[in-house]
């Protein structure tokens, strides 16, 4: 046995959906939902035509925070269990919910220009709060990237995506807060009418996004795999 | 008991190394009334009291950071950390102690500080007064534990700003609002519960940290 085998990690145990299914699936219900938030569900009375993000909007923020939550559980299981393969799960998760989360901003700051006029508003909840998680993740990125591979990295990174899940309640509550003293409140929606296609609409963009993270996140998990196999092999052989 | 003795003789042992050294409070206290001159130039003359407010927290802020860089230094460059881990001791105490000297230093900062933006800007309530209290407990609890990865990466004091202020976001949030409004109540009450759920999982995962 040559003394180099001894670093190669374990293959990571199959999972029980196959990636091209994976794939299918996604495409099949982001299709539908397009079809559906464009050709079926009828326009927003307030808002007209552009209250449409709103599907997409809402559906994303969610997917994003299940990205960080499942970020923040495999770095639990990292510290816990010594799972070998939580590391990198824990930081592909976080990668795809900072994606996820981008948009968010994204289609936000679309959605206030269109109905407000402005590409900003401070006096949105979700659109503050995703800033203060983009820069708190960003960091996350700064903070992996500046230690060098290994126990100590995925320590770090597991500890600080498990900071940043506890980070997002207490955000909300702050800014909900702010709110109060330190900006009026401009806007005030009635909650939205659910009902019949509007509801039907929402669920299925929900479920579409995240079954699409799930495949970005195991695609990229896979990639990443792989590279990491590939330069342990050639260490091995080297 | 023996985790009290232990934190005791660690931040102990802090405090001594800044009376014979001085090297972060008199940086600490230069930096903050400096950091008022430029607040008071930045704010054009007629500005509200309320924007003082304001910035009597960035202030404090940006004074903890410049502590909190040096906190971890002359652990990692004379490599005290090693000798530490491998003390039959908690792991969580070396967070504690270091967090209970930096909070020591920074409280003293802000004695000289807060009677200083006084005189500058305009007089402070007791409820500011209570909210700074609250939030150095805060800032000094996780700004130590930022401070002790920070300090382990190639990036050292590049680093800490970037990971401790958008967890100080929601800290200068409950400042300025209970500086502000006229029942400060909810916004202490929110420091208070920020301290106790940020130093409980500082303390919970510290080990982890420090070792592989």
């Amino acid at each position: 046995m040559s003394p180099g085998r001894a670093q190669l990690t374990p293959v990571a145990p199959r999972s029980r959906i196959s990636l091209p299914a994976l794939a299918a699936a996604s495409l099949v219900l982001v299709t539908l939902a397009l079809v559906l938030v464009f050709f079926v569900v009828p326009n927003d009375a307030d808002q007209g035509f552009s209250q449409r993000i709103f599907y997409f909007h809402v559906s994303i923020a969610i997917t994003a925070y299940a990205c960080f939550g499942l970020g923040a559980w495999k770095a639990l299981v990292h510290l816990w269990k010594r799972d070998p393969h939580a590391d990198l799960e824990s930081y592909v998760a976080v990668h795809q919910g900072v994606i996820f989360g981008s948009l968010v901003l994204i289609t936000g700051s679309t959605w206030a220009k269109i109905s407000w006029g402005h590409w900003w508003l401070w006096s949105e909840d979700q659109l503050v709060l995703f800033l203060v998680l983009f820069l708190f993740y960003a960091a996350y990125f700064m903070l992996r990237y500046s230690v060098d591979p290994g126990p100590q990295r995925a320590n770090f990174s597991a500890v600080y995506a498990l900071f940043g899940v506890v980070l997002i309640p207490v955000s909300f509550m702050a800014i909900r807060l702010a709110k109060q003293a330190i900006h009026p409140v401009v806007f005030t929606r009635h909650g939205p009418n659910f009902g019949g296609w509007i509801l039907v609409t929402y669920c299925v963009a929900q479920v579409a996004m995240l079954v699409l993270a799930y495949t970005l996140y195991r695609v990229e998990l896979a990639g990443k795999r792989v590279d990491a196999r590939v330069r342990e092999l050639k260490e091995v052989l080297a | 008991m023996t985790y009290v003795r232990d934190v005791g003789a660690l931040a102990r042992k802090d405090l001594l190394l800044e009376l014979r050294a001085r090297d972060t409070l008199p940086a600490m206290l230069l930096f903050v009334v400096a950091t008022f001159v430029v607040f008071h130039f930045a704010l054009p003359s007629g500005s509200s009291d309320l924007a003082a407010s304001g910035l009597l927290w960035v202030a404090i802020v940006f004074t903890a950071l410049l502590g909190l860089g040096r906190a971890f230094v002359p652990e990692r460059e004379q490599r005290v950390l090693d000798g530490l881990v491998l003390a039959p001791c908690d792991r969580s105490a070396i967070w504690l102690g270091k967090g209970i000297a930096t909070l020591v230093f920074l409280a003293a900062a802000e004695v000289v500080a807060l009677p200083v933006f006084a005189l500058f800007f305009h007089g402070l309530t007791a409820a500011t007064v209570a909210a700074v209290v609250l939030a150095d407990v805060g800032i000094c609890a996780v700004g130590t534990f930022l401070g002790a990865m920070a300090v382990a990466t190639r990036a050292r004091d590049l680093l800490l700003p970037l990971l401790f202020l958008p967890l100080a976001i929601p800290i200068v949030i409950g400042g300025v609002g209970a500086s502000i409004v006229g029942s400060p109540g909810r916004y202490l009450a929110f420091l208070a519960l920020y301290d106790a759920v940020f130093a409980l999982i500082c303390w919970a995962s510290f080990e982890y940290v420090v070792t592989e």
